[in-house]
């Protein structure tokens, strides 16, 4: 063999890697390109869009006052299904706020610089989700005006909360990850606020921008301290969402109830969050991708084909907990979890009521994602779009299935009983969609969508060690 | 009128990120103590350049985090073992029931963690501060988009007018300017 044709066996072509943001742009055309969403006009779609989210927001606030007035006997919970829509919408929008902690911490700790150009859209999108997550538990309790006793304070009789109940951990746990997923977003937004000042023409924009921005001014000594900070909330939220998603598992895990008693509960919760997250996140990105199309350097094809990735990741290990809870209920023994999985989800016997909610949650979740083994698939938008809805739908199914089957069928026949929504709770619900679409819609039209400085961060001429060939960036 | 201003110091713009560094290492041999580099992102080894050590930040965030432990674990134990121990279920509730206060701990910990992180930040920046001279210097907007900045300030020692402008445009600053306060 010729020394040459060794060379060419032990060498192989380096790959090259697929530039983050495409085409070349420079840092000015960053700024211009985000910054241009907030400081043109509004535009007449984002009126036709936000005056119905916003009406349905109303309707909503409307059904939860008129719940409030007349008690909790307007929706259809009743004796046994004392739970269902509102745990239900609780446990689905705490869900979906997960994906945006994740890409903004864990795949920030794992170096995933993908993330930078979607991570500030994924990080509102987690506040907003648990905003609407956090009116649930505050109104499914009836009276509302005795919410305060969620809080860890004596109450008039000097009786404590029981700090041993997964209720009150979950109070701990939402309400930290509110606060701390606020903390991270805004610690995020005060260069890009600056930003958006040091270019705001009016006077009221310069004033309120200006305000925010706290008067930051990229000084490396500000920077120093900044990144360190960024890289401690990150630490801090990776844990956290892990956790937050396990305190909300323990709610049903620590009780008796077939089908909630389980320990596989705290990381199949996780998973479902994480992959009903992403949906969310492509199911919000696509419609403002095709309304900016200025953004498509920056949010990519690649950006698309990686989340799809994670969805299929996530929905496999959810489909691994639905098969092995099945499994374990045949294993345990336990007759009444065997009926809780045989006859009241999969419906042998006929016995299921609920048992058509389980093949929409098994399909969209479990079924629906696989097709993202094929890489056409991945990059067909249309397809990757209709999968996010079917999974959006399917996340909302589980946490209905998991609520609803296991208390309106549980150990007595005689104390089964059918469940169905009311008006008001299915106008909450909507209600919800409209509170979280119109305060993304408000979002996305006066703050900076992308995280600028993150994405100038990723361009090539930013690295101060670079080679200097790739000097010229075109505008 | 500008005369009757106070220096603040003299500003510099350099072309891109590489070309700062190699001149932030030059103002740092040339043993300027009071100057700033300011960029619209932060550049990796620009501490190095600028002699800065590793951010402390971590000192208050873990004394916040330990408040945050203690808080909870007060909190939790106090009305658990000795105010009024709940009994639910008949179930135990003497210590071996520790376990159960965990994720409140936990959360209270990453919850003044937190907080210390952000509070901790504005302070060693001193941040919010809505006045600062270098706002005088009207291409120092740029800072947030494409704009790369060395600032040495008037106070410190080895500062002159002359000398420092000469400096600043041997390292390839550009439009070196006279900020004033």
């Amino acid at each position: 063999m010729s020394a040459e044709s060794t060379v060419s066996l032990t060498t192989p072509k380096e790959l090259e890697r697929v530039p983050l943001v495409q085409n070349k742009r420079n840092f000015s055309w960053i700024s211009d390109k985000v910054s241009y969403i907030c400081e043109s006009g509004t535009p007449l779609w984002w009126w036709l869009a936000f005056l119905p989210c916003s009406a349905i927001a109303v309707f909503g606030l409307i059904c939860i006052g008129y719940q409030i007035s007349n008690g909790v006997g307007v929706w259809g919970e009743n004796h046994p299904a004392g739970w269902a829509w509102d745990i239900t919408n609780f446990v689905f929008w705490i869900g979906i706020g997960h994906a945006g902690t994740l890409i903004s911490a864990i795949l920030f700790l794992t170096r995933q610089k993908w993330r930078t150009s979607i991570n500030r859209a994924a990080e509102a999108m987690t506040i907003f989700a648990v905003i609407c997550a956090g009116i649930f538990p505050g109104i499914h309790v009836g009276r509302v005006w005795m919410a305060w006793f969620l809080a860890p304070v004596p109450n008039a009789n000097g009786i404590w909360p029981n700090f041993r109940s997964p209720l009150l951990w979950d109070v701990f746990a939402v309400s930290t990850y509110f606060t701390v997923s606020l903390l991270f977003w805004y610690t995020g937004l005060i260069p890009d606020l600056a930003t958006l000042r040091d270019r705001a023409k009016s006077r009221v924009s310069k004033y309120l921008y200006g305000i925010f921005a706290i008067g930051w001014r990229g000084s490396n000594r500000q920077w120093r301290h900044y990144e360190m900070a960024y890289l401690i909330l990150a630490g801090l939220s990776t844990p956290l969402v892990l956790s937050v998603h396990s305190v909300v598992s323990f709610d049903f895990a620590t009780s008796i109830l077939p089908g909630w008693h389980t320990t596989i509960f705290p990381p199949y919760f996780v998973a479902g969050a994480i992959f009903g997250g992403f949906a969310m996140v492509l199911t919000i990105l696509f419609p403002a991708r095709l309304l900016y199309p200025q953004l498509d350097d920056l949010i990519t094809r690649q950006h698309v084909d990686k989340m799809a990735k994670i969805i299929l990741l996530t929905g496999s290990i959810v489909g691994y907990a639905y098969l092995m809870e099945l499994f374990i209920a045949y294993y345990s023994g336990n007759q009444y979890e065997l009926f809780t999985f045989l006859s009241a989800r999969i419906g042998i016997d006929n016995d299921g009521w609920y048992s058509w909610a389980y093949y929409v949650m098994m399909f969209c979740n479990v079924i629906s994602p696989q097709i993202f083994w094929i890489k056409k698939m991945r990059e067909n938008y249309l397809v990757v779009f209709t999968v996010c809805m079917f999974v959006n739908v399917g996340m909302w199914f589980e946490r209905f299935v998991i609520i609803v089957t296991s208390l309106a069928q549980d150990f007595l026949p005689s104390s089964w009983g059918h469940y169905s929504p009311t008006w008001v709770e299915i106008w909450t619900f909507i209600g919800t969609f409209g509170i979280f679409l119109s305060l993304f819609l408000l979002f996305m039209r006066f703050l900076p969508m992308i995280c600028m400085f993150e994405v100038k961060l990723v361009v090539p001429e930013a690295d101060p060690h670079r080679h200097p060939v790739d000097k010229e960036a075109k505008h | 009128m500008a005369d009757y201003r106070k220096v603040y110091g003299l500003g510099a713009e350099f072309a891109s990120s590489a070309d700062l560094l190699v001149a932030a290492e030059k103002v740092r041999d040339a043993g300027h103590t009071k100057w700033d580099v300011h960029t619209p992102f932060p550049v990796h080894g620009m501490d190095k350049a600028m002699g800065l050590g590793k951010s402390w930040l971590s000192a208050p965030v873990f004394i916040g985090g330990a408040v945050g432990l203690l808080t909870a674990v007060l909190l939790t134990c106090i009305p658990s073992f000795g105010l009024y121990p709940v009994i639910v279920h008949g179930k135990p509730y003497d210590w071996r029931t520790l376990p159960a206060f965990f994720p409140i701990m936990f959360e209270l910990t990453v919850l003044l963690s937190a907080f210390t992180t952000v509070f901790a930040i504005l302070i060693m920046n001193q941040l919010p501060k809505w006045y600062h001279p270098v706002f005088n210097w009207e291409r120092f907007t740029r800072v947030t988009d494409d704009g790369f900045f060395i600032v040495i300030e008037a106070r410190d020692p080895k500062f002159s007018e002359s000398k420092t402008r000469e400096l600043l445009e041997s390292i390839g600053g550009k439009h070196v300017t006279l900020i004033h306060d």
